[in-house]
């Protein structure tokens, strides 16, 4: 124990200011909140933490959770450093150019933080699955993509559990906090997966991606911009340099090169100047160029609404925060409305009880006649090991005729089983609804499985 | 608000397993609007749509016939691509018939507002639909993809005329050699 008490005033320094927080009550506590030195505890054995994303808000984060006492924080990312990166991405250096971002960032944090054990995943956020993303108390991400949020989120909702009365499981949500910067503006957010407004609510909030009528691109480009868009939509399809089969990649330097070297051509016909070859990269892969301030007080505010999340020291933001430093300071946070028809989290699963050998044209029969559904000409699909499976489908013509023969087959027989989905469209409901099915016999439904 | 502190002792292993297996993986948002889209397709009787694989409803096969117009008697198709962040951004629509038109060039591209610059989330398959159809119907010269056409429309209708009659047929249009697309 001598050893130990020798690092007491160390120990008790390091942790002090945190301990202030956690160990005494205050006025803006949150009204469950139990000051105690097990909280301190929690965070540093026990919650594990999700980082995704290990770029400029991602080497932010990881940096400001392991200083607030957060042991078990996992990263995953699947890019690799580029020079480029090195100004904001501070945990990289330029011996480590090339190498994976996830690794990089974890090898720098363990090693300058004592007692941080942060584990790295060099791969698409796709490539894990559902077990890995339930281990985790609270998932935080800095991503620059719209179809990886969705992804994640999409991903969430899949992991919530419902009760058979339909209320939600509280103790399936795993919030997210997810931060987006923009040159001089950002946003932080909490989202309570299945309880406040989710990614795909305020999808609308996303601005459009930049395009121009591809009219004007193909014969009136006025600016250096339509140059490259016609060489990118346009002269890459039809020359196809890499082969048939080789896609535009903005990262693939000799591509850019390329359609900067075409996209020169082409201003030069039209009297355009100023193609460079940081515009074509910038409008090849969308790029607006990052300011490292913002991503600090983004991941700041990230980081602060983890750290009240997994402690319950405070209420969190509710739940929208943006943040506008373009000119001045400007901040303010709204509450984001939960949509009452949102495809990813209105649909709370209704059940549906059927026979274990049931065909399939009970149960669209059902949907149309009995008295909680009503529907015209439900479409049925559903999802089988991952893959998609059209049940049946009345409305089209060249699905209905080749889904038809389903109708009479056993439900059992289409790989449907006992607790599982289906999905079902139809003019009645604003969206796809999704349906579990429960059999009647389940001794029978659990042997034909 | 929830009280995620209170949930510490619900220790999360490894595996997390407790409850796996359970679940199964949910369909995707864009999967689960492109479903409703294509349930709620009312399509002009001029339309038909193909799909290759009835379990993937992200590509399939738009088939205009239009019954009046320049364009009347043709068969045109059209591929449409959904990808993974519909409906936030538009599908990819390519013509898969060479036509010759002043808004649709000989690789395919075409120049519909909708598919691009105008695209919105609350648009749909229906909408692209009725503005491909409507392309058909009243060809555009003021925004033009095939110049030579949109020129040809606006200075000498008649042989603009033949000319698409011709490329119909099968046949060359100047340098362009177009298949036949007659019904």
């Amino acid at each position: 124990m001598a050893a130990v008490d020798a690092q007491m005033p160390e120990q008790l320094r390091r942790w002090h200011n945190i301990r202030k927080v956690l160990e005494r009550s205050g006025p803006f506590c949150h009204p469950d909140f139990e000051p105690s030195s097990e909280i301190l505890d929690f965070l540093m054995d026990s919650c594990k933490i999700l980082v995704v994303g290990a770029g400029g808000l991602g080497c932010e984060l990881l940096k400001d959770l392991a200083l607030m006492g957060f042991k078990k924080i996992h990263i995953v990312d699947m890019d690799t450093i580029e020079l480029s990166n090195l100004n904001r991405q501070f945990l990289f250096r330029k011996s480590d150019i090339g190498l994976s971002k996830a690794k990089c960032a974890v090898e720098f944090v363990n090693k300058r933080v004592p007692g941080c054990e942060a584990v790295a995943h060099h791969c698409a956020i796709q490539d894990l699955d559902e077990g890995f993303y339930r281990q985790f108390h609270i998932i935080v991400c800095g991503l620059d993509s719209i179809v990886a949020r969705r992804w994640l989120n999409g991903m969430l909702m899949t992991l919530l559990q419902y009760n058979d009365d339909r209320s939600l499981d509280q103790s399936s949500v795993i919030p997210l906090v997810d931060g987006g910067t923009e040159g001089f503006k950002g946003n932080a957010r909490v989202i309570l997966p299945g309880m406040s407004a989710c990614i795909e609510c305020t999808l609308d909030l996303y601005p459009p991606q930049k395009t121009f009528p591809l009219c004007t691109i193909a014969n009136t480009p006025r600016l250096p911009e339509h140059c490259i868009e016609y060489v990118k939509v346009i002269q890459w399809p039809k020359e196809n340099p890499w082969g048939n089969t080789t896609p535009l990649d903005g990262d693939d330097p000799q591509h850019v090169a390329w359609v900067f070297e075409k996209a020169q051509e082409r201003a030069t016909k039209h009297g355009i100047t100023s193609v460079t070859y940081r515009l074509t990269q910038g409008v090849l892969k969308n790029i607006i160029p990052a300011v490292a301030s913002t991503n600090a007080a983004i991941a700041a505010s990230c980081a602060t609404e983890v750290f009240k999340l997994a402690s319950s020291c405070c209420t969190n933001m509710n739940n929208y925060m943006v943040l506008n430093m373009a000119d001045g300071v400007y901040t303010y946070t709204f509450s984001a409305e939960k949509k009452p028809d949102c495809v990813a989290c209105s649909n709370t699963t209704r059940v549906m009880e059927v026979e274990a050998d049931a065909v399939l044209m009970d149960i669209y029969e059902k949907l149309k006649e009995d008295q909680a559904y009503l529907m015209k000409s439900p479409g049925i699909t559903t999802v089988i090991n991952g893959r998609n499976k059209t049940l049946y489908m009345p409305t089209i013509k060249s699905i209905e005729e080749r889904t038809r023969d389903n109708l009479k087959k056993k439900i059992t027989e289409l790989g449907l089983y006992n607790g599982a989905e289906i999905l079902v469209a139809d003019v009645t409901t604003p969206n796809t609804i999704a349906i579990k099915l429960k059999f009647s016999d389940n001794v029978d439904a659990e042997i034909s499985r | 608000m929830i009280k995620l502190f209170s949930l510490k002792q619900q220790k999360k292993d490894e595996e997390g397993s407790a409850r796996a297996g359970g679940s199964q993986k949910k369909a995707s948002a864009a999967q689960l609007r492109i479903t409703k889209d294509l349930n709620e397709l009312n399509l002009p009787k001029t339309c038909s749509t193909e799909f290759p694989d009835p379990d993937d409803l992200l590509n399939f096969k738009l088939i205009i016939c239009p019954d009046e117009g320049f364009y009347r008697g043709g068969r045109f198709v059209f591929s449409f691509k959904v990808g993974p962040n519909y409906p936030h951004e538009p599908p990819k629509v390519k013509c898969e018939t060479a036509v010759y038109h002043p808004n649709i060039d000989l690789e395919g591209n075409v120049c519909l507002n909708i598919l691009r610059e105008d695209w919105k989330p609350v648009l749909t398959v229906n909408s692209i639909v009725y503005g491909l159809q409507y392309l058909f119907l009243e060809p555009n010269p003021e925004d033009p993809l095939n110049k030579e056409a949109a020129d040809e429309l606006q200075s000498n209708r008649r042989l603009f005329e033949q000319h698409v009659q011709r490329a119909m047929r099968g046949g060359y249009v100047g340098s362009s050699y177009f298949e036949r697309c007659l019904k």
